[in-house]
């Protein structure tokens, strides 16, 4: 083990220091944060790609925050999907102290073993949460998560490239946006849509509901120009994509980005997520985890991380640190009435379902345009053509021979 | 180290070639036909039949991108090997320098090229011609991207075996009243058919296999065996049982095209 | 063949090489973080990127990694290849062939079936992805290439050499460092070196094996390019383009050199 100590030890001393020794931000006087300094601890904090305010550099950068106030270094790691990350933490290979899943994955990584209990003694600033986010569906009786933000899938698109008015997720299917439509990938969020647009629930455990989404989808594949996460940044900013659904918040940011992007609520209503931070049973500094959730609910740091990214903070001090243009953004923070009958949460499936959904989505992912058999009859072709040419030469050398 | 012999100097390598080659090699298998629970089936192995598509799109593609790597390569090696030796190493020189740019950067220049709003487009663009609105997130693009980054693998076996051929015997065989087309097919493919087999196996194996290259290009929508497999182990549905069998449905196919070129090898190795 | 049409050719494949090289490094000048419009010079990313500490680190995991794996790899592998150059026909063509496997074996499955052994480690005995997954990993895909290039040069050495040695007092272990290792020594470096490009080079392996707390530098590029790639990787791109142009070129003058001398030596004798 001497070599992983020496390679550890070279990998810390090595590292470049944090140049940004920002002012401190202001944190709560009663909570100490100061526990852990100097004992050399790292905290691995797994997050959405784009979902924080780091690295950048207008805004202030949270994890050397905590970093330069606790002494604890953060290191910080991006997924893309909830599946992503559920597959990360079942593969063995993650090793993570803070996670921030959604609603459903929470109720499903809740039901499989898979997070700790929350010692609330040690996040004081959970009281800071809206009450309408206590006693959630996905963890009725708040013992495993806090939320971290919440929001809406919308529809974003170009206004140069779509010039009609668009008011219904039909608009992904229509033909005249061909090769230049963005769609989710991944399952559950693909599908979501599908079977908002035929008027379905989104947690319908009926096959034959899911069947016609995925037909849906397998209809769209075509005119899809590609399926996209984080990707989605680079492809609408830059201006070579014209619609997709995604995120609220993350529309927000990218209509700050290129001033041609607007976008659209459905009128069939929309999906409502809310994403929180919990602990894997697997984490190693379970309070130094938890002193970590506790920093993000600091009213300056929960206001910087959500105007950086543009979601809607469920942390009720830091809505009202918010300028009126932003709480009275519908995109950003809908009201009640409309969030009670227009939109639906994901809820956590049967395995059945679950597993039926992923085979769905095998297919719609795997479904081809060309025609296979073409493809087939060329390749058995070119076997048989290469054994003859194996045969002849063969042939020709015992010619050879004689 | 008190007796020092050179016959067991081996033996560290054999233990670490079974716990690091052999075993994990088994592990797949054993993944393969268990489920969850470690039960014995082969309902794994029968899933796979639904990624036929999959698979035969995957090598189609790779049998493509080999085949324009061998067209591109072979008579580009064959001019390199017939120029004067300094002309030879800086030429090789060349090929090689960009594989040192990491390929996921070259991969995502291309995609800076290509888009719809990309440099190709904006570049034409100043001509009056275009602008074309799909050459990215399609097959077309991932085979581009497999052969701009494999066909140096092309190059190099193809180069070293025809830099020995010598010129004399392609004199030989114009002198002979061989045309030009004669002596390439008749003399130099011939002579270099192990660096032909080389080359494309080099070529053939990674095509078939990349998971990232499809994803960046490909733009989701085209997904090769490479990204089902991953997205069983690290992506959207994770299914290591069915990943394995998949990794080894891919295993059998790359062996089983590699024994059909070791069978040409092989016999070349003998008429040597 | 007609010369213009060689120029040409030679001419328009390189270019196909090199296009998105050279987008890489004049975006590395861009002043906007976007990789489609061009709005002005700078060299602001040269600067950032020594402060990017996430880039920093990935560099230095993947120089760790590197430096361990090849070493590590060279002396397990040329141990190998002079114990199996010893070796009876029968085992000797069952380990060459196994040792194969790596060397064929589709990258992506290499990479699960070790991630697939890892697992089964951190289960049994709580081991932990990351160095030393990493730097096992590399050893294993790197060990095959230093003994298939050392194996050529022990057929090429004299098989009464070590005999030799031997008779003139020699015990094996000098008669293996003294004489037999001068001997192979070039391939033991080519292979070091092929091994020490692998390691920085790999991708798909390291994906699968690195687990989360340690990222090499192609790890790190593979997530920035499913959102941006920062600038600062392409100033990083530049400049190790820079420096192995240099290298190169400065070899390639010292073996144009040396060739010269030969020839003028190989005149010398010939007359």
């Amino acid at each position: 083990m001497k070599l992983k100590a020496f390679a550890a030890c070279l990998a810390l001393t090595g590292m470049i220091p944090a140049l940004t020794a920002n002012a401190f931000v202001e944190v709560s006087k009663d909570y100490d944060y100061k526990r852990f300094d100097e004992k050399g601890l790292t905290l691995n904090v797994a997050n959405w790609g784009e979902y924080m305010s780091v690295n950048d550099d207008e805004s202030l950068d949270v994890n050397s925050e905590f970093e330069t106030l606790t002494g604890i270094k953060v290191n910080y790691k991006t997924y893309s999907t909830n599946e992503e990350l559920y597959a990360k933490l079942m593969s063995g290979g993650a090793d993570y102290d803070v996670i921030i899943p959604s609603d459903y994955m929470i109720s499903r990584m809740i039901k499989e073993d898979m997070l700790q209990k929350l010692d609330f003694e040690n996040i004081p600033n959970f009281s800071l949460i809206d009450k309408k986010f206590l006693n959630p569906t996905y963890d009725p009786t708040n013992e495993y998560s806090v939320p971290y933000m919440w929001g809406i899938v919308c529809i974003i698109y170009n206004t140069k490239m779509v010039s009609s008015k668009i008011d219904s997720w039909n608009a992904l299917w229509d033909e005249k946006y061909k090769g230049n439509i963005l769609m989710f990938n991944n399952p559950r969020d693909a599908f979501g849509i599908a079977l908002i647009k035929n008027g379905f629930s989104l947690n319908t455990e009926d096959k034959s509901e899911l069947q016609k989404a995925a037909q849906d989808l397998k209809e769209q594949k075509k005119i899809v120009q590609s399926y996209v996460m984080d990707e989605i940044f680079d492809k609408m900013e830059g201006g070579s994509a014209a619609i997709a659904p995604y995120y609220a918040g993350d529309a927000v940011t990218m209509m700050e980005e290129n001033p041609d992007l607007s976008y659209c609520i459905p009128k069939e209503g929309t999906n409502r997520f809310v994403d929180a931070a919990c602990i894997p049973v697997a984490a190693q500094h379970k309070e130094a985890a938890e002193m970590y959730i506790n920093f993000l609910n600091e009213p300056e740091i929960a206001y910087a991380n959500c105007t950086y990214i543009g979601y809607s903070t469920p942390n009720t001090a830091a809505y009202e640190l918010l300028d009126d243009e932003i709480k009275n953004n519908p995109l950003q923070y809908p009201d009640d009435e409309y969030l009670q009958n227009k939109t639906e949460a994901f809820k956590d499936l049967s395995d059945e379902t679950n597993e039926y959904t992923k085979q769905l989505w095998n297919e719609v992912k795997a479904s081809s345009s060309n025609s296979w058999l073409l493809m087939m009859i060329f390749l058995i072709l070119a076997v048989v053509l290469s054994i003859y040419i194996n045969i002849r030469r063969a042939k020709k050398k015992k010619q050879d021979i004689f | 180290m008190g007796s020092f012999k050179t016959k067991l100097m081996a033996s560290p390598y054999i233990i670490w070639m079974a716990i690091f080659i052999i075993v994990p090699l088994c592990l797949v298998i054993g993944f393969a036909f268990t489920t969850k629970d470690g039960k014995f089936t082969i309902e794994n192995i029968a899933i796979t039949t639904e990624y036929v598509p999959v698979l035969l799109r995957s090598m189609w593609l790779a049998v493509i991108s080999t085949a324009i790597c061998l067209l591109l390569g072979f008579p580009l090696s064959f001019i390199i090997s017939r120029l004067m030796p300094n002309k030879q190493g800086m030429l090789l020189t060349l090929l090689i320098l960009p594989m040192w740019i990491n390929f996921l950067l070259r991969t995502y220049a291309w995609m800076t090229l290509l888009e719809s709003n990309g440099l190709i487009n904006k570049f034409l663009g100043l001509f009056g011609i275009g602008p074309f609105d799909n050459m990215l997130n399609n097959q077309g693009a991932i085979v581009l991207g497999m052969v701009y980054n494999y066909l140096p693998f092309m190059i190099l076996p193809l180069y070293s075996v025809m830099t020995k051929i010598d010129e004399s015997v392609i004199e030989a065989a114009q002198d002979l009243g061989a045309n030009y087309i004669k002596v390439i097919f008749k003399v130099v493919v011939p002579l270099s058919i192990q660096g032909i087999y080389t080359g494309v196996t080099m070529v053939f194996v990674p095509s078939i296999s990349t998971f990232i290259i499809s994803r960046m290009l490909g733009g989701g929508s085209n997904d090769l065996i490479g990204d089902i497999i991953e997205q069983q182990f690290l992506g959207n549905s994770y299914n290591p049982h069915l990943g394995s069998a998949l990794a080894l449905v891919l295993m059998v196919i790359v062996l089983l095209v590699m024994s059909l070129f070791n069978q040409f090898g092989n016999e070349e190795n003998i008429a040597v | 063949m007609k010369k213009p049409f060689s120029k040409i050719y030679i001419s328009l494949i390189l270019m196909f090489l090199y296009i998105p090289i050279f987008v890489l490094i004049v975006f590395s000048f861009n002043v906007s973080k976007s990789r489609a419009n061009w709005t002005g010079f700078t060299f602001d990313w040269y600067i950032k990127l020594f402060h990017n500490r996430q880039i920093m680190s990935a560099l230095l995991n993947t120089v760790i990694v590197a430096i361990f794996s090849s070493v590590l790899a060279t002396l397990l592998g040329t141990a190998a290849a002079v114990g199996i150059h010893f070796m009876k026909k029968a085992p000797k063509a069952i380990v060459m062939n196994i040792t194969y496997i790596p060397i064929i074996n589709p990258e992506i499955i290499t990479g699960v079936s070790l991630m697939l052994l890892f697992r089964i480690f951190s289960d049994a005995f709580g081991f932990k992805f990351g160095f030393l997954s990493l730097i096992l990993a590399h050893i294993t895909f790197n060990v095959p290439y230093v003994i298939y290039s050392v194996m050529p040069k022990l057929r090429q050495m004299n098989p009464y050499l070590l005999e030799a040695a031997r008779d003139l007092g020699c015990n094996e272990r000098q008669a293996f460092f003294k004489v037999a290792v001068p001997e192979i020594l070039p391939g033991i470096i080519s292979g070091f070196l092929m091994a020490l490009t692998f390691s920085i080079d790999d991708f798909v392996v390291s994906y699968f094996t690195s687990g989360t707390s340690v990222e090499t530098l192609p790890i790190t590029i593979a997530a920035m390019t499913r959102k941006k790639v920062s600038p600062e990787i392409n100033a990083l791109s530049a400049i190790i383009f820079i420096v192995v142009l240099g290298i190169l070129i400065i070899k390639n003058i010292i073996d144009g050199k040396n060739a010269k001398k030969e020839a003028k030596n190989n005149r010398a004798v010939s007359f």
